[in-house]
């Protein structure tokens, strides 16, 4: 689903990424590690196609509407409600039972109870949540998740991993994490920066 | 094409909640209008002709668009919000154009006041100023939202719109000045019309080049 | 792409560069016919091709810039920002030399009623302000687009501001200043035409100079990278 020759990026005269091969098959699951500041955002930002490659070629097969994005930002707007902000994108990708997926999704997040609350009152933790919501909206065949675990405690966390076992045989993952050994069983693949 | 229409009316309704909410962008150029308009009262000296006075009110009309034209794309870029838009499978041109549309629903309430307020500190306004405000705007804010995007993707972004957009707003003054002064307003209006059309439609289709990164 | 000297059109376009001026400036003092302005004419024979050269750059950086853009040409960027930067610098030529013209023949360093003069200053606000745009914004996509995008809104802004002017002119200044008209004697022609194929080689001869040193740049960029 995910095919890479010779992918570099870089921004002005610094070279993030270099000269990488990738396959990802479809139903596949690759984990990304390295430390900080290594390219791992900028090679998942590549594959959701925030950004466009400086040189070699990216095959994503799959189209925007299909695609599942968990950044470092949480991608919300401070002054909308919880509710609110599912709407506008549950409105943009199309999603079908709009309101009846948004109502399920923040159930299952621990969300429901504030979802009338403005996203500027929401902790750290609750913005991830909220994240993963709007990320999982539109049921997504391609989820690629940046650090999802970040900010999350342990109720979260544990929300968390049920999702992504219950998701992983329906979809590809490309997920990035300092912590590998949480998804560790769910990876098909390893990819290392250095 | 529905759908189309479907995205930008969602996006301009989101600009609009947010404005109604923190209600930040409206009311200041609600007052830099009219402040701007007392200063001009100051700055024309006895003798000045009312056509000076009207030539003023469009210095006034760029300069607070250029106001609310430096908010329009603020939260998107400090917030990466962005992102988020340019993930969803909408046209990359529908975000201009809701953009455009909410930009443009700022500075028309702003002109509600500013008219008024023109007629009662200096001269009348007559139907042909009416109608060159309000082409005048369209080109404003079509060029102007596109031009905003460009600077907010670089460094001092508040210095760089006015520079970017003054020059092309130079026509716009000519044909809005020209439509309230002069004794054939229609030729003016015209050329408002055709500068609306132009650049609305490069702006339109050159937006997404604008936002790739 | 070859960077070597030997390879590109440098020294071509340099040497017919040097010959085309050689040979206008020749023209200019010693064959056409002195007007009854007086020698200060003879700005006029420099003036107006640099003027025309400038649009040609625009007109070539915006070319490029729709290239870049519709056809993914790489090296398309740099070639539309030299092209531009050299038509700055003709227009700030433009400006100097109508402004000496103004001086000379009418007493003012600078006359609102001259359309091609206010023309040339406001593409030459826009067009610094591309300068601003660009060095503002990392090197990369993002900014090729940008400065492309921005490059075509500037060509279009040429008749769109020309017909702005003319109009303006109306409610500014209804009485124009007498100018002469283009007719001009044959040899004065000659004269216009050789001056004008002159500053035309001179863009190239510069564009294909600034080009390769940028290319050259380019190159030690990318090879300094391989080896780190």
């Amino acid at each position: 689903m995910i095919r890479a020759r010779g992918l570099g990026r870089s921004f002005g005269a610094k070279r993030v990424v270099r000269d990488l091969d990738l396959d990802v098959p479809r139903g596949g699951f690759l984990l990304v590690t390295g430390p900080n500041g290594s390219g791992k955002t900028t090679l998942l930002r590549l594959v959701a196609g925030l950004l466009v490659p400086t040189a070699g070629e990216l095959e994503v097969d799959t189209t925007r509407e299909r695609v599942g994005f968990l950044g470092h930002e949480p991608l919300v707007y401070r002054e909308l409600t919880a509710l609110e902000n599912l709407d506008l994108y549950g409105r943009l990708y199309r999603v079908p039972e709009r309101r009846e997926r948004i109502g399920m999704l923040l159930e299952r997040f621990g969300l429901w109870d504030v979802r009338n609350e403005r996203a500027d009152s929401f902790s750290r933790g609750m913005l991830q949540r909220l994240s993963l919501c709007r990320t999982l909206l539109h049921d997504p065949e391609l989820l690629v998740l940046d650090e999802p675990f970040n900010a999350l405690d342990e109720e979260g966390s544990s929300l968390l991993d049920r999702e992504l076992a219950e998701l992983r045989p329906g979809a590809t993952f490309v997920v990035a994490t300092h912590d590998p050994d949480r998804v560790e069983h769910l990876a098909s693949d390893r990819l290392a920066f250095a | 094409m529905s759908a189309y229409f479907s995205d930008v009316l969602t996006l301009a309704q989101k600009d609009l909640r947010l404005e109604l909410r923190v209600r930040n962008t409206v009311p200041a150029m609600l007052l830099f209008v009219v402040s701007a308009l007392v200063v001009f009262h100051f700055a024309l000296p006895a003798g000045s002709s009312d056509l000076a006075a009207k030539g003023m009110l469009w210095v006034a009309i760029v300069f607070t668009a250029l106001l609310g034209l430096g908010r329009a794309f603020v939260a998107e870029r400090e917030q990466r919000l962005l992102d988020g838009l340019l993930l969803a499978p909408c046209d990359r041109s529908a975000i201009w154009l809701a953009k455009t549309v909410s930009v443009l629903g700022f500075l028309v309430v702003a002109e509600l006041v500013a008219l008024p307020a023109f007629a009662i500190f200096f001269s009348g306004i007559d139907g042909a100023t009416i109608a060159g405000v309000a082409l005048a705007d369209l080109g404003i804010c079509a060029v102007g939202t596109l031009l905003a995007a460009m600077a907010v993707a670089g460094r001092a972004r508040e210095l760089l719109l006015p520079l970017l957009f003054l020059p092309l707003a130079i026509p716009i003054v000519v044909g809005g000045v020209g439509a309230s002064v002069a004794d054939d307003p229609g030729r003016y209006l015209g050329f408002l019309a055709l500068y609306d059309a132009v650049f609305a439609i490069i702006s339109w289709a050159s937006f997404e080049y604008v936002v790739t990164e | 792409m070859s960077t070597s000297l030997r390879n590109n059109r440098v020294p071509l376009a340099a040497g017919l560069a040097f010959a085309l001026i050689s040979a206008a400036i020749a023209l200019v003092f010693f064959y056409a016919p002195v007007d009854e302005d007086g020698l200060n004419q003879k700005i006029f024979y420099f003036h107006v091709p640099i003027a025309l050269t400038a649009y040609a750059c625009f007109i070539w950086g915006a070319w490029k810039g729709l290239m870049h853009l519709w056809k993914g040409k790489p090296g398309a960027d740099l070639e539309s920002y030299v092209a531009i930067h050299l038509g700055v610098i003709f227009g700030a030529m433009t400006l100097i030399t109508g402004s000496l013209w103004a001086k000379y023949r009418w007493g003012h360093w600078w006359l609102w009623s001259e359309r091609q003069l206010v023309l040339f200053l406001v593409l030459f606000l826009f067009y610094s302000a591309y300068f601003m745009l660009r060095f503002s914004v990392e090197p990369g996509p993002q900014r090729e687009n940008l400065c492309a995008v921005y490059a075509i809104f500037g060509v279009i802004l040429i008749p769109i501001s020309f017909l702005a002017i003319r109009l303006a002119n109306q409610y500014i200044h209804p009485i124009a200043f007498n100018r002469h008209g283009p007719q001009m004697a044959t040899s004065q022609f000659a004269t216009f035409c050789v001056c004008l194929a002159a500053m035309l080689a001179l863009f190239a001869a510069l564009y294909q100079f600034e080009l390769a040193g940028k290319r050259l740049d380019e190159k030690l960029r990318e090879l300094r990278e391989l080896l780190a």
